[in-house]
């Protein structure tokens, strides 16, 4: 039976983590390299980087910034951010990247997923998927959602299950679903989404967006069906440490892995 | 960490002339095979282990001690691994989700220096499509749940295999391999 993930996610800028934490005792929270490494510590299953530099200089930034990630962090690691390119995956894989994550760039030709899957397997493609909630005039019935691209500011026509299962046939290997209504607001992961979505498709999801407590992390695992949860805020600020959180799942009887094992 | 000295290499001479060698690998089985046979890098992989070496098989890396996979079955002539491990490379069923991806539990079937120090059920990372199944389940040196108990690591005197990846395992990847390392140093 596998564990349920629990992902820090950090944003990083031009090679520096872009969200402030308030972690006192690093020497440096704004280098990803070292935040990685305290998340490491203290359990974390997976890490993920998402860079949001679009220059080139950012770009080498990043890869260096994984490089050193890489040789440290003995968990696996995703990049996502900008991925428009096999090359590019394939640099990001030679840096130590275990897993990319493509968003806009494969909503604007999906041939991309196909490419990097047949030539690094479907493992490494992650499809991130921005999602918003359709207002049917409260109608709670046939709940639909639209995928946005461009961070979150375009509107693309599509809808989420239909991409999501059009990914999966394609070759991603996993979704990283991001409710755009969740997110940031503490209230909880949208889990009629979750539950939609890992309905529809076999291949792993991971929630993203909204987690306040303890018990929305459990719920997106247990009613949306989620394989793993992606914090930032939460880890960020302190509020849970992955311990804490591990803890609390493991009692409630979800499977996940002991910190420190 | 785990402080043992390696060099990455893809030359025969390089291989024979090492203590010992790990054998990682992510890919397709046939291609694999097919590169090893053609950079004469299969002789040089069968004498170490011939030879008695320490060796360790990550992955496909393991996959690849057996004859040959499930894999290439669409392909018209399929490479040949190096048969040191006889048994299958069989492809998880469709009622499963595959690949099997994520933390799952170790359970060594009996105490052996490689598993030294990590508990009965250990969790490790693994990213996979296809399982192996020896024929002799001695060659099983522990087993995982996945749908149904598979071997998750071979062993046949210093030759070892494992399925999923100690390199990304955190604390108990660091000490498997540090275990291994203890296995080679006590070749001296």
């Amino acid at each position: 039976m596998l564990a349920k993930r629990i992902i820090p996610c950090l944003d990083v800028r031009d090679g520096r983590v872009v969200k402030g934490t308030r972690f006192i005792n690093l020497r440096d929270a704004g280098d990803p390299v070292e935040l990685a490494g305290f998340y490491y510590s203290e359990g974390a299953d997976e890490i993920v980087f998402l860079d949001i530099t679009a220059s080139v200089e950012g770009r080498r930034a990043t890869l260096d910034v994984v490089y050193r990630t890489a040789e440290a962090v003995f968990i696996p690691l995703t990049v996502g951010g900008g991925i428009d390119s096999p090359e590019f995956m394939q640099e990001l894989l030679q840096s130590g990247a275990d897993k990319v994550s493509l968003n806009t760039a494969a909503l604007r030709d999906p041939w991309l997923i196909k490419a990097g899957a047949e030539r690094f397997g479907s493992q490494c493609i992650v499809i991130a998927i921005d999602a918003r909630r359709i207002d049917q005039a409260g109608q709670d019935i046939n709940l639909k959602w639209e995928v946005y691209s461009h961070g979150g500011r375009q509107p693309t026509g599509r809808d989420v299950i239909e991409w999501a299962v059009e990914v999966e046939r394609i070759g991603a290997g996993e979704i990283l679903l991001t409710s755009m209504d969740a997110d940031g607001t503490l209230d909880g992961y949208d889990n009629d989404l979750l539950a939609a979505v890992t309905g529809s498709v076999r291949i792993p999801v991971i929630a993203s967006g909204g987690a306040g407590t303890l018990e929305h992390l459990y719920e997106a695992l247990t009613i949306g069906r989620a394989h793993a949860v992606l914090a930032a805020s939460i880890l960020h600020f302190g509020t849970y440490s992955i311990a804490g959180i591990k803890e609390y799942l493991s009692a409630k009887g979800l499977p996940v892995r002991p910190v420190n094992s | 960490m785990v402080s043992l000295k390696a060099i990455i290499t893809d030359h025969p001479h390089e291989i024979a002339a090492a203590k010992a060698v790990i054998f990682p690998g992510v890919g397709s089985f046939n291609y694999a095979a097919a590169v090893l046979r053609d950079k004469q890098l299969a002789k040089a992989l069968l004498e170490v282990i011939a030879d008695g070496k320490p060796f360790l098989g990550i992955c496909l890396g393991m996959q690849l001690l057996f004859s040959q996979s499930e894999e290439a079955d669409k392909i018209e002539e399929p490479a040949e691994g190096l048969k040191v491990i006889t048994g299958e490379v069989k492809r998880f069923p469709a009622t499963l989700r595959v690949p099997h991806v994520g933390w799952n539990k170790v359970n060594p079937v009996s105490n052996h220096p490689l598993f030294e120090g990590l508990t009965d059920g250990a969790y490790f990372y693994f990213t996979h499509s296809y399982y192996v199944k020896p024929e002799d389940n001695r060659h099983t040196l522990a087993l995982t749940n996945y749908g149904f108990s598979f071997t998750s690591a071979v062993i046949s005197n210093n030759l070892f295999g494992v399925q999923f990846h100690p390199e990304k395992s955190g604390p108990a990847g660091l000490r498997l391999l540090s275990n291994f390392g203890k296995i080679i140093a006590d070749q001296d």
